[in-house]
This record gives C-alpha cells, structure tokens and sequence, in this order.
C-alpha cells in the first residue's frame, strides 16, 4: 500500500510534465493545426534558462516559474512570427519538418554554449525533504509539481471555459472552420497562443529543473513521449492532453517499479493499443485527427 | 493545399516524369549517375563513398513512401537501425558471405515493418508522422534494454565482411566498396521500378486522391501497407550495408535523429524526384564529414539550420528545382 501509494505521487510528478507541455501542444495543434515538434527543445529551454537564472543573478525557483514563462512567451511568439507563419498556409507537415529543423539547430546551439555535462539547480529548502503522508514519506517536491501542474490545468481550464477569450480559442481549437464561419477571427490568436502553448512547455521545464538532469539532450526522449501523449489523449484535445499526460507518467512510475525492462515500452504499446482501439484517441474527435 | 508530396514537382511535371522524360535523357541521366557510383571511392575517402551510397538508398527508399504516397515516415530508423542489428548478428553468428547477411536483414526489416506498417496507415498526414516516430522510438528502447543481443549502450562490435574469403574486398574499403555497391543499385533499380509500375500509378493516384482511388475500388491501406514494406526492406538493404562497412551497428542508428537525418536529405534534395535524395545524401555525407574532420562540434547547427532554410525557402530542393526548371524552360511564363 505504502509503495502503490509512492508509486501514485511519483507518476503523477512525471506525469504532470507531461501533462502541462502536452497541453501546450495540444492548444498549438488546435488553432495553429501545426506539430510543433520542437516542443521537447522549449522544454529544455526553460529548464536551462531557469538554472542560467538561478547561477547568474540568483533568481529563485519561486521567481522562476513566473519570469522563464514569460520569456518562453515572448521568445514562442517570435518563433512564430519568423518561421512558423510563413508555412500555415500549406501542407502540416511542413511545419512538422521546420520545427524538426529549428530543434537541431537549438539543441546543439546549447550543447555548444553550456556543455553536454548536466547543470546543477538547487532546489529551494522548503521544498526538499519529506512530508508524512497516511504513515509513507512522500517527497515534498513532488507533491509540489503536482499541485502547481493541477493548479495551471485548472486555471487553463477555467481561462478556457468561462472567459470570452477562452471561449474563442477552444472555438478555434476544436472547431477553427466553424469559428472562422461564426466570424470569429481565428487569425489573430494565431501568435499568442503558439506563444503561450511554448510558455507551457518552458514552465514544465522549470518545473523539471530541479527534479530531472538539466542537459541539452533533455528534450529529446521528453519530445517523443509527448506526441505519444497526445495520441493516446487525442490531438486536437485538451481534455486528453492532460489525462493522457498523468496517465503516461503513471504508467511510467508504475512499469519502472514492477518491470524496469519494460517500462518505457510499456508507454508505446499503450499508444499501440489506443490507435487500434480508438484511432483518434480517446477524447479525440474522428474529424480532428484527419 | 498542395500535399508535400509534390513539393519537389507540380503534379503535371510529375506526370511528365513518370511517363517519361524522352528516352535519351533518361539514359544520360543513367549513366551520369552510375558513373559518379562508380568513381566515387577514387574521390572520396573510400568508407565515406560507402556512407553515401548507402544513405542515397535509404532517401530514396523513404522517397518512395513521402514522394509517391504522401506519407512522411519520421520512423525510417526502424527498418535502417533494425536491418542493421539483424544484418550485423547474422554476420557474426552464421559467418555467411555479407550480401546474404544483408538480404537477411532487409528481410528482418520487412517483417518489421508489417505490424508498424499495419498500425500506422490507419492514418495519414501528421498523424502517420507521429505514430511511426513513435514505433521507432520503442524500437530503440528495446535494443538499449536487449543488451545481451545487441550490446546496448556499447552497440555490436566485430560485424565480419566476409566474402568467399577474397582479402582485398575483406580487408580494403575500396574493393569492398565495388562488393556491395550492386546490392545499392539493386535497391535503387527496384525503387525505380516499383515507381514506374501499375502499382505505381495506383499510389499517385492514392496520393493525389484517395477517396477517389478507394472509389474505382482501389483497397488504399493495403496499396499503402505493401509499398510502407517494400520500403521499409530498402532502407533494410542500406542500413545492412552500413553496418558492414562499418564494422560495427551502435544505437544511434534506431534514434529518431537516424529518422529525421534521412528525412533532411529527401527533402534537400527534392521529395518525389528519386534523384533527389542520392544528391541530398551525398550532400549531406560529405557535410557532416567535413564538419567532424575540422573539429567542428554543434553539427545540428549546420544541418539545423540547411532544414529550416530548404523548408521555409527552398522547398522543391534541388532536383526538384533543376527539373522544373529544364521542364518549363520553352513554356511562355
């Protein structure tokens, strides 16, 4: 019990990385229709940045987490208008092959700057050690991760359903035809929800900094997971990008406790068994994922 | 939308080249290319003349799939990395001659491909895309995990080069490059066949138009399940070569950077072209090697940054962009 319980919280950590970059991805997809398969880089972007921070003018993980967003939002809405944009109106997979590119390009640019050698993050005191929890030890970082990664879902989610805006880009995710027809105008949220769904991938990074080993290479299984994620949860889903987040971590955790050979399969044949069983994915729509 | 199919060609001009070019340009072009296949070793540092023949293969293999089906596979390591492991285990353990070690691995690589293939053109487009990725990746967590079978992190050493006990081919790169440059060509006459064949035609149309392909009762996901094998065991056929030049088949060969470099060099040179990708692997080859020999580390900068100029700029690549242009060079433009 006391193990299954472990087991729970650590998957839910992992999980919640994933579910929060996944998210970022999938908000991406929807109203921009592009893979952006440098998603794994900006992770890892904001994981550097947040220990260059903490290394150079001491900023705090605390302080991190608001200020490496922020960035992550700027520098995605850059990419956008530089890159992305000039190729949303052909074929998707396009834009699958230039963020494809501009990873290379970004993980070897901080291979180069920083080393292959992990950087060091110390984690705040007050959230290292343990906590009791029903008699088991649980780390207190962890439970951290998960609380801010429910807390941001949520607060998403909330933004999402009962605000104006929320309600125009969720049009626009789930149904941008349909949107455009009602004369919402999807073109305009194009540049800042790429921005914002890079900003959630840099906030799982920062999230991971103290947790995970912060080298250039880190984006780079991270990546492959997270479209894996989205399979199973459904692409064009928001919903699914969560849970299909927390579910992989789990099984994750899980298959890493009871059978460490297997364990990062284990995630694939998940996907495996979704694609037969419901191709979209489980809270995918068939149309979406065309 | 036009699909990224035909990026290295309008439709039309794809037609144009299918049906032929005339007769003698394609026999110049013949012998241009078989030509430089058989003067490379002298020009180039004789394993490295190796790499590009194998790796043209692999492009065009994966041409076969993106250019002629619309199908971008970002998994092709599968059937490169696996062929590799299978062709290199073979050799070691049965001591065959290695084109038999080969063939056995482009084997191994089909069969491979029959149930990712088979889970992975229930979708097209971006979904295909990711899924294959995916497939791959577990690929190469098993082979890092199967340690016993392919030495895992430290890969699998002693790949023999045997050949019915000829020193000069077993021993010298040069002559082995000659051994084995036949089993490419073989590859590549197949590629070419395949293209030009009914069966051919039927996977433009599917490309072009699938519901009106599945309308004059053509069966898509098995039109598109058979050519995901065939080229699946070409790309087997390449990676086997690899692995016996080399000597020795390490992990990174299943990694999806294998998937996505082989993807760069089809597109570099132009999708749905063939040609293309024996340019753009040669390219790219003696890119890299030019790199590593001046110390030059970061070469995902370099070839970073070729991607996301050829994609935003440059997207019939190279071959595409000279045949178009020798195509409408007497039209009014």
């Amino acid at each position: 019990m006391n193990a299954v319980l472990q087991y729970t919280v650590q998957g839910l950590a992992a999980g919640s990385f994933y579910a929060l970059a996944a998210l970022g991805l999938a908000v991406i997809f929807g109203v921009l229709g592009v893979v952006n398969f440098a998603h794994g880089a900006f992770y890892m972007l904001g994981a550097v940045a947040a220990a260059v921070l903490l290394d150079t003018v001491g900023m705090s993980l605390w302080l991190a987490l608001i200020v490496v967003p922020l960035l992550m939002l700027v520098f995605g809405m850059l990419v956008e208008r530089l890159l992305v944009q000039w190729l949303l109106p052909l074929d998707p997979l396009y834009n699958l092959l230039l963020t494809f590119g501009l990873t290379l390009l970004l993980v070897d640019l901080v291979k180069r700057r920083y080393g292959v050698s992990g950087l060091p993050y110390e984690r705040p005191d007050a959230l290292s050690g343990r906590i009791q929890v029903a008699g088991v030890g649980l780390p207190v970082y962890q439970l951290f991760v998960i609380g801010v990664a429910l807390l941001v879902c949520l607060g998403v989610w909330l933004l999402m359903t009962r605000t104006r805006v929320g309600m125009i880009v969720r049009a626009a995710t789930e149904r941008p035809e349909l949107a455009g027809a009602l004369g919402i105008n999807v073109g305009r949220w194009v540049t800042p929800v790429f921005g914002f769904g890079v900003a959630l991938a840099g906030l799982a990074g920062v999230l991971a900094a103290p947790f995970r080993a912060i080298t250039a290479e880190m984006g780079s299984d991270f990546i492959i997971i997270l479209f894996a994620v989205v399979v199973i949860g459904g692409l064009g889903s928001i919903v699914g990008a969560v849970v299909g987040g927390f579910l992989v971590g789990l099984v994750e955790a899980f298959g890493q406790a009871y059978a460490p050979t297997f364990a990062q399969v284990l995630i694939f044949v998940l996907m495996a068994v979704v694609v037969l069983a419901r191709p979209a994915g489980l809270f995918g729509r068939e149309e979406a994922a065309a | 939308m036009t699909s990224i199919a035909t990026a290295g060609a309008s439709v039309t001009e794809q037609h144009a080249a299918i049906a032929g070019a005339r007769p003698w340009q394609r026999l110049v072009l013949l012998a241009v290319g078989l030509l430089v296949a058989l003067g490379l070793p002298w020009f180039v540092y004789p394993p490295v003349a190796m790499d590009i023949a194998a790796w043209a293969l692999f492009a065009v293999a994966l041409d076969l799939l993106l250019g002629y089906c619309g199908l971008l596979s970002f998994g092709h390591a599968a059937f490169w990395g696996g062929s590799a492991y299978a062709t290199g285990l073979i050799a070691i353990h049965f001591g065959v001659p290695f084109p038999v070690a080969v063939f056995g691995g482009a084997l191994f690589a089909m069969l491979l491909a029959l149930p990712i293939g088979y889970l992975s053109v229930k979708r097209s487009g971006i979904y295909f895309a990711m899924v294959t990725l995916a497939f791959a990746q577990m690929l190469f967590f098993i082979a890092n995990q199967a340690s016993a079978l392919t030495g895992g992190e430290n890969g699998l050493q002693g790949v023999p080069r045997s050949f019915f006990g000829i020193e000069a081919v077993e021993t010298d790169s040069f002559f082995f490059y000659y051994a084995a440059l036949p089993i490419i060509l073989l590859g590549m006459w197949a590629a070419w066949r395949i293209v030009h064949s009914p069966f051919g035609r039927v996977l433009v149309a599917i490309r072009d138009n699938a519901p009106r392909a599945r309308a004059l009762g053509y069966d898509v996901e098995r039109y598109k399940l058979i050519v995901f094998v065939l080229s699946a065991g070409l790309s087997g056929l390449a990676g086997g070569v690899f692995a016996v030049s080399h000597g020795f088949v390490a992990l990174p060969e299943l990694h999806w950077a294998t998937s996505g470099e082989v993807v760069l060099m089809t597109v570099l040179g132009g999708i749905g072209t063939l040609w293309g990708g024996v340019i753009g692997a040669g390219l790219i080859v003696l890119l890299a090697d030019y790199l590593a020999s001046s110390g030059f580390d970061g070469i995902g900068i370099v070839t970073g940054g070729v991607f996301v100029t050829v994609v935003l700029l440059f997207r019939r690549g190279i071959w595409g962009t000279a045949r178009h242009l020798w195509l409408s060079r007497r039209k009014p433009t």
